[in-house]
């Protein structure tokens, strides 16, 4: 048999090397994109610089100004940012650019793509704790970090929000996603509970923490104290749930 | 051996529309196969359902003996698929996307010699949305090619390439026939396919209305065709006069004011009433062609004039 150069030999490639390839490809290009790098680190370096600093210039000797409390609650807005608006608005371009309809046959699974975008999540929550941590640590952050609690935490919290970004980019126009995850990101920072603790919202601090973001900033705070937060991993975990269900259910794959 | 495509009374629905309505066709294995059809003649449905984006709403696909929806898992990797447009990050560079999709697959063509066959390797760092038309065409057909598949789905493969980039284009897939790959193209280029197929299959309105070697549906049977051009524009009236002469059985179009085409029963008579019209009406021909249709000629035959009849 002769073999030419397109003799054909098909085959996909073993699961884990085409999620690490997925993975790769994916955290390069969040962190090559300007606006993707201003999101996950630049507004929160300002937000926990600004606050800190802002603080202690107006002599604030508020408990929740302090940043001990701050530092914990921007890693958690780090990680609402990428889970929930990066992802969102990527995928959204995804699904517009006709690239999850060519990864498709490409052949990547579902399961291989979602694993990549995972990874990929984790890849960039990385390098946004180590450039939040080292800034919060010389502004006079003093953590007693609880692994325990903290793991699960990012975890769920990356899961939570990546199930409902994946759900908003899978059911509305590429623009209308930009918009909206723009907006519920803001709205949420605002007044979310995740850089500001619950209580710092008085009344409304009940309702807030049942919010995924308020949930998030409610663990992260414990976690970063030393304790494991279990009632908001719980919150965590249903949102994670729910988000994940009505995606698969509702994604539009094109 | 059995054939590499099966599609069997195949019925696609849309909002009450059929798209595709009630198509049977095969690809033998190791061939090129066009399919052709004017816009809305539902070849990029047809070539979806096979690439198991769309569901069949009635009838069978087959591809490679899978089912493209069921079977997704072993087929996909078996197949290349050439989308009509986009495909991949805007930000990705040329070279960086096809190594992407090369490592998605377990045996890969070097991306480097892909890259430079298909005239890509100038492009190489170029960001996706900054190539031409034509080099994110090619770039398509790389990443349909570079898992190494038995068949691959190719949409509209030289849309917009400049003559001698298609001829390139031409060459590589003839060349992926001679290495035993399959090749379907859907294309509005009729040379292309006239070039290029081993089989045609031309669709109108979800159906499929002739199919054949290029040779057997040019070749048109009972009919011949007889195509005049002249030096002078027709005096008036001359055309009206010849189609009288030739009568009901023979069809006479005026192409241009230098040209007309005549078909009618293949037998030497009607030539015989051309020349003897020229002669009448001071006629000078500057050429005059038998016979050979071009696939062209069958494909308006087959779609334009039903098209032109439905309207008002």
């Amino acid at each position: 048999m002769t073999t030419g150069t397109f003799t054909p030999a098909p085959g996909a490639a073993p699961l884990p090397r085409q999620v690490l390839a997925q993975t790769a490809m994916e955290a390069k290009l969040m962190l090559r994109n300007g606006e993707q790098l201003l999101l996950a680190v630049v507004i929160p370096l300002i937000v926990l610089v600004g606050a800190v600093k802002g603080a202690s210039r107006l002599d604030l000797q508020s408990q929740h100004t302090s940043v001990d409390v701050l530092a914990p609650g921007v890693l958690a807005l780090a990680v609402m940012s990428t889970a929930f608006t990066s992802l969102a608005i990527a995928t959204g371009f995804e699904r517009r650019y006709g690239v999850l309809k060519r990864l498709g046959t490409a052949p990547l699974s579902r399961g291989a793509l979602l694993g990549g975008k995972i990874g990929a999540l984790l890849c960039v929550e990385v390098l946004q704790f180590l450039v939040i941590g080292t800034a919060g640590l010389m502004l006079g952050w003093s953590p007693s970090i609880s692994v325990v609690g903290l793991l699960p935490t990012v975890l769920l919290g990356t899961a939570a929000f990546a199930g409902l970004g994946m759900l908003l980019a899978g059911t509305l126009r590429a623009e209308a996603t930009l918009a909206a995850a723009n907006l519920v990101y803001l709205l949420l920072m605002a007044g979310g509970a995740v850089v500001l603790p619950a209580e710092a919202y008085g009344g409304l601090g009940d309702v807030v923490s049942w919010l995924p973001s308020g949930a998030l900033g409610e663990a992260m705070r414990a976690a970063c104290e030393g304790s494991v937060p279990g009632r908001e991993l719980a919150v965590l975990a249903a949102w994670a749930l729910g988000g994940g269900v009505a995606a698969a259910r509702w994604f539009k794959w094109e | 051996m059995s054939p590499a495509v099966e599609i069997a009374d195949l019925r696609m629905t849309y909002g009450g529309k059929a798209a595709v309505n009630g198509l049977s066709l095969e690809v033998a294995s190791h061939t090129i196969t066009a399919v052709l059809g004017p816009n809305g003649a539902g070849k990029t449905t047809t070539l979806e359902t096979c690439e198991g984006y769309r569901r069949p709403h009635e009838g069978s696909v087959r591809v490679l003996g899978l089912d493209p929806f069921a079977d997704r898992k072993a087929l996909m990797p078996r197949i290349g698929v050439m989308l009509q447009a986009g495909g991949a990050w805007s930000g990705v560079r040329a070279d960086e996307m096809l190594r992407h999709v090369a490592r998605l697959h377990a045996r890969p063509l070097d991306t480097g010699l892909l890259m430079e066959r298909l005239a890509l390797h100038e492009c190489g760092r170029t960001p996706y949305r900054r190539l031409s038309g034509g080099q994110q065409q090619r770039l398509g057909l790389a990443m349909a090619l570079v898992g190494r598949p038995e068949l691959v789905f190719v949409d509209e493969p030289t849309a917009g390439l400049d003559p001698q980039i298609r001829r390139t284009v031409w060459e590589l897939l003839e060349e992926l026939r001679g290495d035993g790959v399959t090749v379907v193209l859907t294309t509005h280029y009729l040379e292309e396919a006239e070039r290029l197929a081993d089989q045609v299959h031309i669709l109108d309105k979800g159906r499929l209305v002739a199919s054949g070697s290029p040779l057997e549906l040019t070749r048109g049977g009972t009919v011949a065709t007889i195509r005049l051009v002249v030096t002078q524009p027709f005096p008036p009236g001359a055309p009206q006069a010849l189609a009288d002469a030739l009568g009901s059985s023979t069809e006479l179009i005026v192409l241009d004011p230098l040209s007309l085409q005549v078909s009618g029963p293949a037998d030497g008579s009607t030539l015989a009433v051309v020349s003897r019209w020229c002669e009448q009406h001071g006629v000078l021909p500057e050429s005059l062609t038998l016979g050979q249709r071009n696939l062209e000629d069958v494909f308006l035959e087959l779609t334009g004039r039903e098209t032109g009849g439905v309207n008002g």
